[in-house]
């Protein structure tokens, strides 16, 4: 956490989500939020509680279950001089606002040669093994990566969670901002107090290591530190690199990092076949091609929907001994 | 539609507004002959859809807007983007795909934007605007700055889902918001009735939202039923809806010229000489002496001229650089 001043405190990966929007929202007023359930409810996930107390059902708007038309609102009301936050509560809703995200959004500023902006910001989940099933539970991050125009959040922790949203509320481009809702509650870390951003398209280290590269996105960071951390005690030193945004991306520092260790695993919980993983690992083996000892492998989501029964929805997600198991293989120890 | 649902014209407007009228539904119908000249002579990259016909709802609404007003337009737009006020100059050269084009040539005709005419972009997916249409009516709500926003899209769009979120959003929140859905009769090559069940004006009905049902080929009673519903959206009072029937003269698009499999010919002919938004203006200015039969004479000569020179603009223009095509992906 270099770039913070302030104290900092242990606080959770969702209230740091709160405390982004809600300095944002007293520094500036022209941000608004909108969502299902976003303002007495404070969000299904209880992430934004207490939002509406301070700054009213004007600014924190509670909408009907609409989601292409509040998204599609958002659209034009950045485009005329306010920043609005758009809450899709499910990733898996991402599917029902496309054409606003894709088609209008990504493509205003190029389409009108740079006369128009779209700065907004859409908030929406992704992660598994909260038993929801196959509408409630999927990790769609790869979709608007795929898209030109857009940028692209998959935060990891509290720290980066809030710098990095602050960012996407600043930024004068369409913003898509993945929270991992495991995430909310379980992950807790250091915040400073004080205003800090963390521009987009940085990538952290999160652990340093030598024999071998995890580049793990959002919810699969904790997977691979805790993975890091077992390999630790066999004697093998494993480096965890987190992209923050997949758009825009810090390339050189996941390579760097390939070439250091010459073993490379992408954790990521979207799908591996044309998903994020697939894009990572290709960026590095080609840029650290002459320095591998092994192939860049990817560990993603399983390629089926996500079931509903325990049993089988945990065997769907990458988990800490499945890293292990396959960075020894790599490795070869 | 009902006699009491009919608006009536409301006698009165200035002749300076009548003539103007006028004018620019003559120069965005002499436009819209240069482009398709521009596409038969091969000139035009790509396709064009033509507004023909369907003039005087784009002139009658944006003659009753502001120049800050918002509008959001369709795949259809030459119209709306110069009734608003846009230069055709700059449209030929976006047309053309020039640098010197509204977007730099990177738009072209299905995406015409301009923020100095409120202009917030012609949209290529049917109903793709309504919501960002609704959104800055959001903003002028928001900000308070009185501006109305005016999402235009053709009877296509009564199919979209997203129209009626909108429609919705924009009646439960007040916005100043007007949708003016322009009725030529054909879903690209469908004609409404195999697409639209019911009756239309029972869908705002059902929204409690203020609508009306005009004539689309009378620029003044267009201008005088839309008037009311923008002042009072101004005032706070809430969106409304108005559908205008109307007549798409070409086809769906340039090259769209063996039409028989879809509509008669004598139908079109029906339309073409009985209700001519054009004729039918000029004839009322004449008839009600707003202007003389050489008045409008010279208008049409003085526009004529003024759409060569712009269509010429266009084609002298340069391409954009090659190195531009990775600008403005991002702001």
């Amino acid at each position: 956490m270099p770039e913070a001043a302030g104290n900092t405190r242990e606080i959770t990966f969702g209230l740091a989500i709160k405390e982004a929007i809600a300095e944002e929202m007293r520094r500036d007023p022209r941000i608004v939020l909108m969502g299902e359930d976003v303002a007495e409810a404070g969000t299904a996930f209880k992430v934004l509680g207490g939002l509406v107390d301070e700054f009213g059902t004007g600014r924190v708007i509670d909408t009907p279950i609409s989601e292409p038309g509040f998204a599609g609102i958002g659209v034009g009301a950045a485009m005329t001089g306010l920043r609005p936050i758009v809450d899709i509560m499910f990733g898996d809703f991402m599917t029902l606002i496309m054409d606003q995200v894709v088609n209008q959004a990504a493509k205003t500023s190029y389409m009108s040669g740079g006369k128009w902006r779209v700065p907004l910001v859409i908030r929406t989940t992704m992660g598994a093994t909260r038993r929801s099933a196959a509408q409630h539970s999927q990790s769609l991050h790869a979709w608007p990566s795929h898209i030109p125009g857009l940028k692209v959040v998959v935060p990891s922790t509290p720290y980066d969670a809030k710098g990095l949203l602050k960012s996407a509320i600043r930024d004068d481009n369409p913003v898509v901002f993945f929270e991992d809702k495991i995430s909310y509650t379980k992950v807790k870390g250091p915040v400073p107090t004080g205003d800090y951003t963390i521009p987009l398209g940085v990538a952290d280290v999160k652990r340093e290591g030598r024999d071998i590269s995890f580049i793990a996105t959002s919810s699969m960071v904790q997977v691979a530190l805790g993975a890091a951390a077992m390999l630790e005690e066999v004697g093998i030193s494993a480096e965890v690199v987190d992209p923050r945004t997949t758009w825009p991306l810090d390339e050189d520092t996941l390579v760097e990092s390939v070439k250091k260790t010459s073993r490379a695993i992408v954790m990521d919980e979207g799908y591996a076949r044309y998903g994020v993983g697939a894009e990572l690992a290709a960026l590095v083996s080609q840029g650290a091609f002459y320095h591998l000892d092994a192939p860049v492998t990817r560990l993603c989501a399983m390629h089926v929907p996500i079931p509903f029964s325990p049993a089988l929805e945990d065997a769907t997600v990458p988990t800490e001994r499945a890293a292990f198991d396959m960075a020894r293989k790599l490795v070869g120890r | 539609m009902s006699a009491a649902k009919k608006a009536s014209a409301r006698p009165g407007l200035a002749p300076g507004l009548l003539v103007r009228m006028y004018r620019q539904m003559m120069a965005i119908r002499l436009f819209e002959e240069r482009v398709n000249d521009l596409y038969t002579r091969a000139l035009m990259p790509g396709l064009a859809h033509l507004y023909n016909g369907e003039e005087a709802i784009a002139v009658g609404v944006c003659e009753a807007l502001n120049r800050d007003d918002y509008i959001t337009s369709t795949h259809r737009g030459h119209g709306h983007c110069l009734a608003k006020g846009a230069s055709p100059d700059r449209m030929f050269a976006e047309l053309l795909g020039k640098h010197a084009g509204y977007c730099k040539g990177k738009g072209g005709s299905m995406h015409i934007a301009d923020p100095d005419t409120g202009n917030l972009g012609a949209n290529a997916i049917v109903g793709g605007s309504v919501a960002i249409a609704a959104g800055a009516a959001f903003t002028a709500k928001y900000l308070k700055t009185r501006q109305v926003a005016v999402c235009f899209f053709g009877e296509g769009a009564l199919g979209q889902g997203l129209l009626y979120e909108s429609m919705n959003l924009a009646q439960l929140w007040k916005l100043p918001v007007i949708f003016v859905c322009e009725n030529n009769l054909y879903n690209e090559y469908t004609h409404f009735s195999e697409t639209t069940a019911g009756d239309i004006m029972a869908r705002p009905a059902a929204f409690g939202m203020k609508a009306a049902q005009v004539d689309g080929q009378d620029v003044r009673l267009v201008y005088s039923t839309v008037s009311p519903l923008i002042a009072r959206a101004r005032k706070g009072e809430g969106p409304a809806f108005l559908l205008a029937d109307t007549y798409r003269y070409h086809g769906h698009h340039v090259g769209d010229i063996a039409r028989d499999y879809y509509r008669p010919k004598q139908e079109e002919g029906k339309w073409l000489t009985g209700r001519d938004p054009i004729k039918l203006h000029a004839a009322y200015l004449l008839k009600a002496k707003v202007a003389t039969k050489a008045a409008l004479g010279a208008i049409d000569e003085e526009l004529a001229n003024e759409m060569d020179a712009a269509m010429q603009f266009g084609v002298d223009a340069a391409y954009p650089e090659p190195h531009e095509v990775e600008q403005d992906v991002y702001a």
